[in-house]
């Protein structure tokens, strides 16, 4: 927990406690590798607060969303308080405020993708899914959202699934990936 | 005036044409190391020169804007670049290229940048979604650090200089540059008021300089070539908007991409000759430079009798055919924004167009600022009402008052964002609007993408950076084209 952190204001041995907050068990730990990761994410800053969005993501990439347990984690290992970190995780669209599928699908809907098709696309996966917009399959496989831009307007219409991008899409297409994804 | 260059884009066609050798082959870190050996004073009278205006938008000159930077810097208040990569614009989709195909250009421009400001640290900020990007970026660094070009002594210069890529979760208001130094330093990503400008308290509380990806990538070429030299690329080198730049295009074209060309290109040009021309039917509108830069229409004529307008020379032409600049384009009423357009061809649906934006600005709003929280909110509902047929005309009257009442209440540009494409909609498309709320949303097309599906491809070996194999190289998936 003591991290270095370069002579800013939070270096003290035990952030938590110089902030007040009492110390709580807290059910959420991070694997061995996400510790390691931990560490080093936090020598990329000055203070320990900047770390938050970066740590949030660990999190969630190993809890799949962002729970309590994991906003007390990720407080008390920043020396933040736990409405501050509430608060920025409630603020970003990526963060999964509740549980979600093993598979996240994000198809573009603004202008560019809407120009050439998204809305097809979106209605063809909820057809296929058979989830509305915002829904989770009930075999708990596949989280259905629509994403704002996602910076691939030259190759719409596109569909982001986990980290992957898919581009020019056709509808067989979008068949096949979601084929992948509940099987 | 199309000139085709490709100091940025020569190697996104290479296959691995993103790693540290090619980059080298062509000539790549020399400039960071002369710029580590020249004076600051020197580099930024070459930089000052190069009039490279901020490509992220607002159209800043980037000399300018590192020399606000306090000098000498202090020990107790160290300086700190931050790269905007924050890539969220609709319509948008430059950055996202150079970060995944030559990442080094941004890396160099860090390194000459940290110099020029007297920072010795960097924070790219990208956004989450693009792990790609983000993946390369941190490649990019870790074989420029194993070069020895980054770390404690670049080059075996006593300047120590490192980047860092820093990642967003998911929110268009963190481009803005004082909320992007909120969510660097862990907030939500609101708004700051400006004064005091991030030159003074930026990252945390530090002199900060925030400038866009593009910005920082031009930074080697225009070093290399000389300032004055690059300047002059640009067909409107005496508007000091000099320069070469990424130019996108997407929608109803036939050749949507992103394509290099000397600052000085027309938006003619840039339809038809880079994007290949209106794909289904003609043109009816284009968004210049991002969504929040009010539309074109192929109609209008620029009318600019005076003779200090920086209009004047192309006063009685179309407007499609006055050079893409920063203030030419601020002159027409319009904004440059990102050199990003988007083209709509007359079976597509402005009323749904309109729609769909206001649906995007409702969601990004950070909420901070009344009127463009709830405005944003209002204009949205409105048009759906409208687009669904049950709107009354005088709502057409309120949505003018609401946009009106957004401009210049707000904390930070976003607020403009909003509005202005809305009043642009507003007074370039009253008719059709009229007619939808008369017809009870039966008049328009009633889709935005006539006939699209299954989408036609473009042409393989368009001009451009074909945007199929372009997702290729970079490493995007496509699936195998199912049996027919």
């Amino acid at each position: 927990m003591e991290k270095t952190n370069h002579g800013s204001a939070h270096a003290t041995t035990a952030p938590s406690a110089q902030h007040g907050i009492a110390e709580r068990p807290s059910a959420f730990t991070l694997s061995a590798k996400g510790e390691q990761e931990l560490t080093d994410i936090l020598t990329r800053y000055p203070n320990l607060q900047a770390a938050c969005i970066p740590v949030l993501h660990l999190c969630q990439d190993e809890h799949g969303w962002v729970s309590d347990e994991v906003m007390a984690f990720v407080a008390a290992r920043l020396a933040l308080s736990t409405a501050h970190v509430k608060g920025v995780v409630t603020f970003y669209t990526l963060f999964n405020q509740h549980p979600v599928g093993k598979h996240q699908v994000w198809v573009c809907r603004t202008l560019s993708c809407a120009l050439k098709g998204s809305d097809a696309v979106i209605a063809h996966c909820e057809k296929r899914l058979g989830v509305k917009v915002g829904h989770t399959t009930k075999d708990g496989k596949v989280t259905l959202r629509t994403a704002e831009c996602l910076a691939s307007c030259g190759t719409a219409p596109m569909m982001q699934v986990d980290k992957e991008y898919f581009e020019n899409l056709t509808l067989p297409e979008v068949d096949t990936i979601l084929d992948r994804l509940v099987r | 005036m199309l000139v085709r260059t490709n100091y940025l884009t020569k190697r996104y066609a290479e296959k691995d044409g993103w790693l540290l050798a090619p980059y080298e082959r062509d000539g790549g870190y020399k400039q960071a190391k002369r710029a580590l050996g020249m004076s600051r004073d020197d580099l930024l009278v070459q930089m000052k020169a190069a009039n490279i205006r901020g490509r992220g938008g607002a159209g800043f000159p980037m000399g300018v804007k590192w020399g606000f930077m306090p000098w000498p810097p202090k020990p107790e208040k160290p300086h700190y670049l931050v790269i905007n990569a924050d890539e969220g614009e609709p319509g948008t989709f430059k950055d996202r290229t150079l970060m995944e195909l030559n990442p080094h250009a941004c890396i160099e421009g860090c390194i000459i940048g940290c110099f020029g400001i007297g920072a010795h640290a960097a924070y790219i900020y990208v956004r989450d979604e693009l792990h790609l990007s983000k993946e390369r970026l941190w490649a990019a660094i870790k074989e420029a650090k194993a070069k020895g070009y980054l770390g404690a002594k670049p080059f075996g210069i006593d300047y120590p200089v490192e980047v860092y890529v820093h990642t967003g979760a998911g929110a268009y208001i963190c481009g803005e540059e004082t909320s992007l130094l909120n969510s660097l330093e862990g907030k939500r990503g609101e708004p700051r008021l400006k004064p005091p400008f991030p030159a003074m308290v930026g990252a945390f509380g530090m002199p900060t300089t925030v400038n866009n990806l593009e910005t920082i990538a031009a930074v080697p070429t225009a070093l290399e070539m000389g300032g004055d030299a690059f300047s002059k690329l640009s067909s409107i080198h005496n508007l000091k908007d000099g320069g070469t730049r990424l130019f996108g295009v997407s929608g109803h074209v036939k050749t949507p991409g992103v394509f290099e060309a000397a600052v000085g290109l027309t938006l003619r040009e840039l339809i038809y000759d880079l994007g290949g021309g209106i794909d289904h039917g003609e043109l009816l509108a284009v968004i210049p430079g991002g969504s929040s830069c009010p539309l074109l229409k192929p109609d209008e004529i620029v009318n600019a009798p005076d003779e200090k307008n920086p209009l004047h020379p192309w006063h009685g032409k179309n407007a499609l055919d006055v050079p893409m600049g920063v203030d030419t384009y601020r002159a027409l009423g319009t904004m440059l924004g990102t050199c990003c357009a988007i083209v709509l061809s007359d079976k597509a649906d402005p009323v749904l167009a309109f729609q769909n934006l206001m649906y995007f600005y409702r969601h990004e709003s950070c909420g901070q600022c009344t009127p463009c929280r709830e405005g944003s909110a209002w204009l949205n509902r409105i048009l759906t009402r409208v687009t669904n047929g049950e709107a009354e005309m005088a709502e057409l009257d309120r949505l003018h008052e609401i946009a009106n009442n957004i401009m210049g209440n707000t904390i930070c540009a976003f607020g403009e964002g909003t509005a202005m494409p809305a009043m642009g909609f507003l007074k370039k498309f009253r008719r059709e609007l009229e007619d939808y709320v008369r017809t009870g949303g039966k008049s328009g097309t009633g889709t935005l993408a006539p006939d699209y599906f299954p989408p036609r491809l473009p042409p393989v070996g368009s001009p451009g950076l074909a945007p199929q194999g372009a997702a290729e190289r970079a490493g995007t998936k496509r699936l195998p084209k199912p049996a027919a």
